[in-house]
C-alpha cells in the first residue's frame, strides 16, 4: 500500500468516524470536539488532493473561527447532556436513517453516472492549489461574486447583532 | 511528492457518505446546536466534492467556490447561533421538538 492510499484511508476513515461521533454524542461539547477533529481530517484530505491553500483555510476558518463561535454559544447556554429520546422518536430515527440510506444510494448512482474524466490527479494539480492561483482567479474572473460575498457577510453581521442583543428599553 | 494513485470516485463516495451522515444528524437529533453542526458537516462534504473535481479536472473554479461556501458558512454560523441564542432566551430550550408554537 502506497503512502498516498494510506493517507487517504487514514483521513477518510477518520473523517467518517468523527462525523458519526458528532451526530451521536449526547453532550454538545463532545460533539463540537468531534466536529473540530472532523475539520482537521478534511484539511488532510485537501492536502492529499494537493489543495494546500484550502487546507490551511479549512483549519483557520472552520476549526479556528466557526467552531470557536459554536463552543462559545454552548458555554453561554450552559447545556447539559441531551436527555433520552422518548419512544415516538425512535420511529422517526429509524425513518430518518432509512431515508438517508436511500439518499446515499442515489448519490452513489449519480456519481457513477457522471462522464468519465481523469482518474488520476493532474500533474499540475499542486500548482493549482496554491494561494497564487486561487487568488488570481478570485480577483479577476470572480471579482463580482467576491464583492457580493462581502455584502452578504456585512448583512449577516448586522442580522446576528440584531437577533442576539437583548431588548433595550 | 506526487499523489497520483487515488481515483476520483473514492473522494466522491467519501463525500456522499459524509453528506448522508450529516442528513442523519439533521433528521434524528433534537438539539438545535447539534443540528447546526450537522449542517456544517454537509456543507463541508460538498466542499470536498468541489475540491476533488477541481483538482482532477484542472479547473480552478471549484476551489474559488469552496471559498464562497466557506464565507456563506461563516455567515450562516453567525445567524444560526444568534437564532439559537434568541430561542433560548425566549423559550428556555434548544430542543427543536419543544418549539412547536407554529405547529398546527
Amino acid at each position: 500500500m502506497s503512502l498516498q492510499v494510506a493517507l487517504f484511508l487514514l483521513f477518510g476513515i477518520g473523517a467518517i468516524a468523527t462525523a458519526i461521533g458528532t451526530i451521536t454524542r449526547r453532550n454538545p461539547v463532545a460533539a463540537a470536539v468531534n466536529l473540530i477533529a472532523h475539520f482537521f481530517m478534511l484539511a488532510g484530505l485537501y492536502l492529499t488532493l494537493e489543495a494546500q491553500f484550502l487546507a490551511v483555510l479549512q483549519i483557520l476558518v472552520y476549526a479556528g473561527a466557526i467552531m470557536v463561535l459554536v463552543v462559545f454559544v454552548i458555554m453561554l447556554l450552559n447545556l447539559g447532556d441531551e436527555e433520552r429520546l422518548r419512544e415516538q422518536f425512535t420511529v422517526r430515527k429509524v425513518l430518518g436513517v432509512v431515508i438517508a440510506a436511500i439518499l446515499l444510494l442515489q448519490l452513489g448512482v449519480l456519481f457513477n453516472a457522471r462522464p468519465t474524466g481523469a482518474q488520476t490527479l493532474l500533474p499540475r494539480a499542486a500548482a493549482l492549489g496554491t494561494a497564487e492561483s486561487v487568488g488570481q482567479a478570485l480577483f479577476t474572473q470572480y471579482l463580482f461574486p467576491f464583492e457580493a460575498i462581502s455584502l452578504l457577510l456585512l448583512t449577516a453581521l448586522v442580522g446576528a447583532v440584531i437577533l442576539a442583543k437583548r431588548k433595550v428599553e | 511528492m506526487n499523489l497520483q494513485s487515488i481515483p476520483l470516485d473514492w473522494y466522491l463516495l467519501l463525500a456522499a457518505a459524509l453528506f448522508t451522515i450529516g442528513v442523519v444528524g439533521v433528521v434524528t437529533r433534537r438539539n438545535a446546536i447539534i443540528i447546526f453542526m450537522a449542517i456544517e458537516m454537509m456543507l463541508n462534504s460538498v466542499n470536498l466534492v468541489f475540491v476533488s473535481l477541481a483538482q482532477f479536472m484542472g479547473d480552478i473554479a471549484g476551489q474559488v467556490f469552496v471559498l464562497f461556501v466557506m464565507a456563506i458558512a461563516a455567515g450562516e454560523a453567525a445567524i444560526g447561533l444568534a437564532i439559537v441564542l434568541a430561542l433560548f432566551r425566549n423559550k428556555r430550550t434548544v430542543y427543536v421538538d419543544e418549539v412547536n408554537v407554529l405547529k398546527w
